[in-house]
């Protein structure tokens, strides 16, 4: 049988799963956190304790600012002690609360125990409201509301909910033992969903190479309108419109949602995260992380609490090895780079990649040969090559022409050049200068 | 043999007088009326087509100079006071003038004072970087050192020093055009007023973090503690988010701040070196 995959361009990068089937290890509550205010897409949420105030572990501490946006909890129990600029990953300072842990106090509605809560009587209303409040957001790395993504637009209908269990960035397995440890908690889950979105099919995405998931999976979801569907391992397959493209043979329109044609894509771990809010009245304040590298001497998987400090997650796993070149947040292929290890893990944060020294460096960028494998592997049909000439030279409105806006950031441009040359750098700077564009214009 | 050349030369003549005919009647009905006075502020002009003015090229500004009514926002500064008198000249009108200026970086964070903590391996432009992360160190607002300000420049003027890896401004070259200004992400180049034999006094840094948070990464950063806007004589120094300005058209380049500036992040440039005690007492032996 001839597996299914997205039809245009695509790579296939060394998958590198060390940490796959690492057990989920539980980390106990840091002493101390700092929880950035904007982890999220859309309007930063606004901070509603004060220094001093003490707080409990799932407690509100910054509320959702308009639509596009959500709310942010304490992910320990302890005493605020400043609510400033902190330094994100990319070094910049950003508002956030430091809280130290003092205990770990849960509030009073959340349900602690282990046991699986298989129904809910909830009306779709209530579940958008409830996952709204539990401040879920996208937790594949694109952070966007939960809730925003489960309200079906006016005049759209969505016939199938899809489950992305593809995990195509290599390193990472956060994904991979979710489904391996929490199956019965993600089918929950993913029915949860299917009412909140008012479907009555849902299909899972795996990658071929997580033949184990695939079968777990299939074994729980017999009988139930949920399918499984093995995939071919292709990156970037785990991209919405890749999974879609790959599942029906379907192309979300240029600028369009997956919504526009019928389709509705979650995370796995955005799956959990909801079937833990809905059932168990528990607000997202931890994630499944992955912590990886070639020379780190305990690869694993950790269940955290946001606001850890990324540097704790690493002696966990064994300690910084000494031939460590690069910290990278996030995968491989579309993370990027820490400039330090104090920096908080937050709720997009799916991957902690260790490079070692003699795979951590740029080759030399050698001029463009004309070869087009960029144009071949790019999966959105774009011309990376002319982007990126067209960025350098600020020519911003052919920029837009050119369909900037639609590339996905997979970074198999990059990868492919055989002159090493920075595409996603430029095309991303393009990208942001496009939109600011865009933006000046509508303000107009 | 001659009748076919006698021919061919009429029947050419024809064509040419026809077509005459018709480019002169229709060359009259699209005339374009351009005013004479154009080309020659154009010619006045420096022909640098920088867009230091703001304009797209030397003969976008000309135009601009002989149709405007008011000239409060037209100056070449490339060309200068120098320039503008002649254009005014051209158009019999008073000129505008201007205080000379020169682009000025406001960042001396070298390898020595602000610590790399992180090597920077993509695409080399200041722009990309600065949308990435704070840069291979941990200052926020510091140079970056790629180099966009020498790329922009058409006049040669700005130059990477490779020891500190910062930019150098030549003064003598500087038109303050104003391109660097524009090409720098982080805003810190500066167009300051010239002054007698390019004496400078400002402060080197933009940082506007907290002094504790400033100082932590930069040795030399302005760390916001008001001790210049005490000490200056002319209230040319203003405080704003924990960072000093000297307002150039102020200063009277007294230097009183330079040295009680506790992170020396007050520059003084082109100055004779200071008198010390030792050198007062000698001064004064000998005038005795």
């Amino acid at each position: 049988m001839k597996l299914k995959t997205f039809a245009r361009g695509g790579v296939h990068p060394p998958e590198n799963k060390i940490s796959a089937g690492k057990p989920i290890q539980v980390l106990p509550p840091p002493p101390e956190v700092i929880i950035p205010v904007s982890q999220h897409l859309g309007a930063p949420s606004t901070v509603v304790v004060s220094r001093g105030d003490k707080v409990k572990t799932g407690q509100v501490i910054a509320r959702s600012e308009g639509f596009v946006s959500t709310n942010i909890h304490s992910s320990v129990t302890g005493k605020v002690m400043k609510i400033d600029q902190f330094m994100d990953s990319s070094g910049y300072r950003r508002m956030a609360v430091q809280i130290q842990a003092e205990d770990d106090e849960w509030m009073d509605e959340i349900d602690l125990s282990e046991d699986l809560v298989k129904h809910t009587v909830l009306s779709p209303e209530d579940i958008r409201k409830k996952i709204l409040q539990a401040g879920i957001v996208g937790l594949g790395g694109a952070t966007f509301p939960t809730h925003v993504k489960l309200t079906v637009p006016r005049g759209k209908k969505a016939e199938w909910l899809v489950i992305n269990g593809v995990e195509c960035e290599p390193y990472l397995t956060a994904d991979h033992s979710l489904m391996m440890e929490q199956g019965e908690e993600l089918v929950t889950g993913i029915r949860i969903m299917m009412k909140g979105l008012e479907v009555d099919q849902a299909i899972i995405g795996i990658e071929n190479n997580k033949p184990d998931a695939i079968r777990r999976m299939q074994e729980l979801t017999e009988g139930l309108p949920i399918k499984v569907q093995g995939l071919k391992v292709k990156y970037p397959q785990g991209g919405e419109k890749q999974l879609i493209q790959a599942l029906f043979k379907r192309e979300v329109p240029p600028g369009g949602l997956p919504v526009d044609v019928g389709v509705v894509v979650f995370n796995v771990g955005t799956v959990f995260a909801v079937y833990e809010a809905v059932q168990k009245n528990k607000p997202l304040i931890d994630r499944v992380v992955t912590v990886t590298g070639k020379s780190l001497s305990d690869p694993s998987n950790f269940r955290v609490r946001i606001g850890t400090p990324v540097s704790l997650l690493v002696d966990k796993a064994g300690g910084l090895p000494e031939d460590t070149a690069k910290v990278v947040n996030g995968g491989p292929m579309m993370g990027k780079a820490l400039s330090t290890l104090d920096v908080p893990v937050v709720k997009g944060t799916s991957g902690i990649v260790l490079i070692r020294e003699p795979e951590a460096h740029r080759k030399e960028v050698l001029p463009c040969i004309r070869c087009t494998r960029c144009v071949g592997v790019c999966p959105m049909g774009l011309e990376p090559y002319l982007l990126m000439s067209l960025a350098e030279k600020n020519l911003f409105e052919q920029l837009e022409q050119e369909r900037i806006l639609d590339c996905i950031e997979c970074g198999s441009c990059s990868y492919i050049c055989p002159s090493s040359r920075p595409l996603l750098d430029y095309v991303r700077f393009g990208k942001a200068e496009v939109g600011k564009m865009i933006r000046a214009r509508k303000a107009v | 043999m001659s009748q076919i050349i006698i021919i061919t030369i009429l029947t050419l003549a024809g064509i040419g007088t026809v077509a005459a005919v018709i480019l002169y009647f229709v060359a009259q009905k699209f005339k374009v009326y351009e005013d004479p006075r154009i080309d020659l502020v154009e010619e006045a002009l420096p022909a640098a087509n920088c867009g230091g003015c703001g304009f797209a090229g030397c003969r976008n500004f000309a135009e601009n100079l002989v149709k405007s009514e008011n000239w409060d926002n037209l100056y070449c500064p490339v060309g200068g006071n120098e320039t503008m008198a002649r254009v005014a000249g051209i158009l019999g009108r008073e000129a505008v003038e201007q205080a000379p200026r020169v682009a000025v970086v406001r960042c001396y964070g070298t390898p020595e004072h602000h610590p790399r903590t992180t090597r920077y391996e993509g695409a080399h432009t200041c722009a990309i970087a600065h949308s990435l992360y704070t840069g291979e160190g941990s200052c926020p607002h510091g140079c970056l050192g790629l180099g966009d300000c020498v790329e922009s420049c058409n006049f040669d003027a700005i130059h990477m020093n490779p020891e500190t890896g910062l930019p150098e401004v030549i003064d003598e070259k500087c038109t303050a055009c104003g391109a660097c200004v524009e090409a720098c992400p982080r805003d810190i180049i500066e167009l300051r007023k010239k002054n007698k034999k390019d004496r400078k006094i400002f402060v080197s840094c933009i940082n506007e973090e907290k002094g504790a948070v400033a100082k932590k990464n930069c040795a030399v950063a302005c760390i916001g503690c008001s001790k210049c806007f005490k000490v200056c004589p002319y209230d040319a120094i203003t405080m704003n988010n924990n960072l000093a300005f000297i307002d150039s058209d102020k200063c009277k380049l007294c230097r009183k701040c330079v040295t009680e500036c506790p992170t020396n992040a007050i520059h003084e440039i082109n100055f004779p070196p200071r008198k010390t005690e030792v050198t007062r007492k000698a001064e004064a032996e000998e005038t005795n």
